[in-house]
């Protein structure tokens, strides 16, 4: 099993514990659930507006599916593309690896500061905490990780990192962190943009290096790609002097063409909108335009791993658009901090186990954060079976933990009972008949409110009915003798 | 073993039981049938949306309506490739920056400058978006990137319907800036917020017979 993924992958406490706690916050949950209900509504009005969207995501799929499986080769051939047009290509095994390569760079330039397009490859591997040991400051230049950053917070969200704060609470933050504020700074998302554009101005004017994600790198031409909003990704990508990369190996797609397809599905999928307002192409260093000093970190840190699963390998496919997270009944709820990964939501709950393997720290605790509805896999742009692979990893956590243990579970004994009064008619026939213990212990008013052991679980916020006096099996049966 | 060879051998033996990769059925849109009217109508809708300012106009109104939105303007850089004709009715108060090879403009310049005039590559109707290319009358990404106010034309003969449409005319080793409306934001609460970094307004003319 090749080498597993490290850094901001893993959950720290099993995740109904960390979802209790959460749950606990309502103005959060109160945040959440404006925001990805504002966001299904405008994502379902602009995905209907196409005819092919189906046809859109099956070729989506099908090209991720066919790059995957020619993983080498398409990496090598946009390594010799890009290299060829001046860039230069490092490749990274870990998180470790990845942050001493972008440190080392960013030394050779003499600079102490760098501006930041948001990227998630970056979060995963904690390159601004790293680059704080070595006494380089990274500023985030996205409006959504500045107020992460400024509020010295963690983001909840891959696509809008401070979804779970509401405008007052922006605002707030803002006003006691940013060195220069208008103290009359209003909660009017358009004065807040305004501030953060005043605020970070002279910081992209005089920043000498730049660090980005991308979103893709088109193999047959030495091409990468940044998807935004703000202008903030322009900004890093043309002023600097210098621009270093850092993009999971899966980014890359075969063909140039082949982003006539991921154009269309990403930012419906992600913002509900017909097209982001930026998007910047470059390939390698582009004479007399932008940056001269051009390089892109490839990161495994387990890729790899993920792509040796061969029912977890379409996880690789995800282009991080977040429409799984902004329908998941469950992200709803308990917001994207429960989920300890820097991936939240349904997407994450595959993909960090399968980057960590199952057994890391907390992980294998994830793909049970689901009811199994599937509204995660009907919104997917490229068709990632989510719930397929949720399934697949419960199983694996199971195999994981049931070597460790000498005496049986409680859930080893239920699975044990429950095979055998489901296996024979006779056997359950057999339960059934203690249904009236069931109406004793439910007594006046009907109901269970408390089951022992692990069963305590179901009854913690809910009762159980009263069974009934008998069976149906037996009620048919009497049915049919007094006919 | 380098990196490069130990990640490449990773994902050689992570791959040894995988399939071989199926065909990619490509079953969606790549043709269109709309008119040009029909063509300049689906994109006015779009951008307006965005909330960029849009005028459908004839050739020789250019000058006017470029001296127009410029009004308020104090300063005005363009590329080296611009029809300068585009410029000839700019009050004379509006200082002119021409941007060029060997001639530059610095960063901190471009700050100070209040606007820019462009042309452009390719638009796509469906999703208003408007691509440029880097040619000679678009210029280098970063003079349409620094000044607030971008006035941009689209030669009504570079509108395409869709996507798929517009990839055979661009080049895409090119430096390509894709733009879809002026600068906006939905990071707080998931609303779109127009105005950020990116210039904050966006007056497109669509030019007939261009």
């Amino acid at each position: 099993m090749p080498a597993p993924g490290m850094g901001n992958l893993f959950e720290q406490e099993p995740f109904p514990q960390a979802a209790h706690r959460e749950l606990g916050n309502t103005q959060m949950r109160k945040n959440l659930r404006h925001a990805t209900h504002t966001i299904r509504d405008k994502r379902l009005r602009v995905v209907g507006e196409l005819p092919d969207w189906e046809q859109l995501r099956d070729a989506g799929s099908a090209i991720k599916n066919s790059s995957m499986i020619n993983l080498e080769e398409r990496l090598l051939e946009f390594e010799k593309n890009f290299t060829a047009r001046g860039g230069v290509v490092h490749w990274a095994r870990d998180a470790d690896e990845a942050n001493k390569i972008v440190t080392d760079l960013i030394k050779e330039t003499g600079s102490t500061e760098v501006v930041k397009v948001k990227s998630m490859a970056t979060q995963e591997i904690g390159l601004n905490e790293h680059l704080e040991t070595q006494g380089i400051e990274a500023f985030e230049t996205d409006l959504a990780e500045l107020i992460v950053q400024l509020g010295h917070d963690k983001p909840s969200h891959i696509l809008v990192p401070a979804i779970h704060k509401n405008r007052t609470e922006v605002r707030d933050i803002f006003l006691k962190e940013m060195p220069v504020v208008d103290p009359d700074l209003t909660d009017e998302p358009a004065r807040l943009a305004e501030a953060a554009r005043k605020h970070l101005r002279k910081k992209f004017l005089a920043a000498k290096v730049a660090i980005s994600g991308a979103n893709f790198a088109l193999a047959d031409t030495g091409t990468l790609g940044v998807v935004e909003s703000e202008g903030n990704g322009r900004m890093c990508l043309t002023l600097p002097e210098t621009l270093i990369t850092v993009m999971g190996i899966e980014k890359v797609l075969p063909k140039w063409e082949d982003i006539e397809v991921f154009m269309q599905l990403l930012p419906r999928s992600s913002t509900g909108e017909r097209m982001n307002p930026y998007t910047s192409l470059w390939t390698g260093v582009s004479e007399d335009d932008g940056p001269q000093n051009v390089h892109i970190v490839l990161l495994d840190n387990g890729r790899s791993r993920v792509l040796a699963d061969k029912f977890g390998r379409s996880a690789l496919n995800c282009i991080r658009c977040s429409a799984c997270m902004n329908v998941c009944p469950v992200y709803e709820r308990t917001g994207g901090h429960a989920y300890g990964s820097t991936y939240p939501g349904p997407i994450g709950a595959i993909l960090s186990p399968l980057m960590t393997g199952i057994e890391a720290e907390d992980n294998g605790s994830l793909p049970y954060a689901s009811s199994l509805c599937g509204a995660c896999y009907e919104a997917c742009p490229v068709k990632i079976n989510i719930p397929e692979i949720l399934v697949h990893l419960r199983g694996d956590d199971v195999d994981a933990n049931r070597g460790k243990r000498k005496i049986p579970t409680q859930m080893d004994l239920l699975m044990k009972g429950g095979s055998w009064a489901l296996g024979k008619g006779k056997n359950i026939g057999l339960l059934e008949k203690a249904l009236p213990l069931g109406r004793l212990a439910a007594g006046k008013s009907k109901k269970i409110k408390k089951l022992p052991g692990i069963a305590a679980g179901w009854t913690q916020s809910r009762d159980i009915p009263a069974p009934p006096n008998k069976s149906f099996r037996d009620w048919w049966s009497d049915e049919k003798e007094s006919k | 073993m380098s990196a490069k060879e130990e990640i490449l051998g990773r994902i050689r033996s992570a791959l040894a039981d995988a399939p071989a990769a199926e065909d990619i059925p490509r079953e969606y849109r790549t043709s269109s049938e709309m008119s040009e009217e029909q063509l300049i109508e689906m994109l006015v809708d779009r951008l307006v949306d965005y909330k960029a300012g849009v005028d459908v106009i004839d050739a020789a109104q250019i000058p006017a309506l470029v001296a127009a939105k410029l009004g308020q303007a104090s300063s005005v850089v363009y590329p080296h490739g611009l029809d300068t004709g585009w410029l000839s009715a700019l009050p004379q108060g509006i200082a002119r920056r021409i941007d060029e090879p060997g001639a530059r403009l610095s960063v901190a310049e471009l700050d100070e400058t209040s606007a820019v005039v462009t042309s452009s590559a390719v638009s796509i109707a469906e999703s208003g978006t408007i691509i440029l290319d880097g040619e000679p009358d678009q210029g280098r990404r970063a003079i349409s990137l620094v000044p607030d106010h971008h006035v941009c034309i689209v030669p009504v003969s570079t509108i395409v319907q869709l996507l798929p449409e517009a990839m055979p005319r661009l080049t895409v080793t090119r430096p390509l800036t894709w733009i879809s409306g002026p600068s906006a934001t939905s990071d707080i609460e998931l609303e779109r917020v127009e105005g950020v970094h990116g210039p904050r307004v966006l007056d497109v003319l669509l030019v007939r017979g261009l």
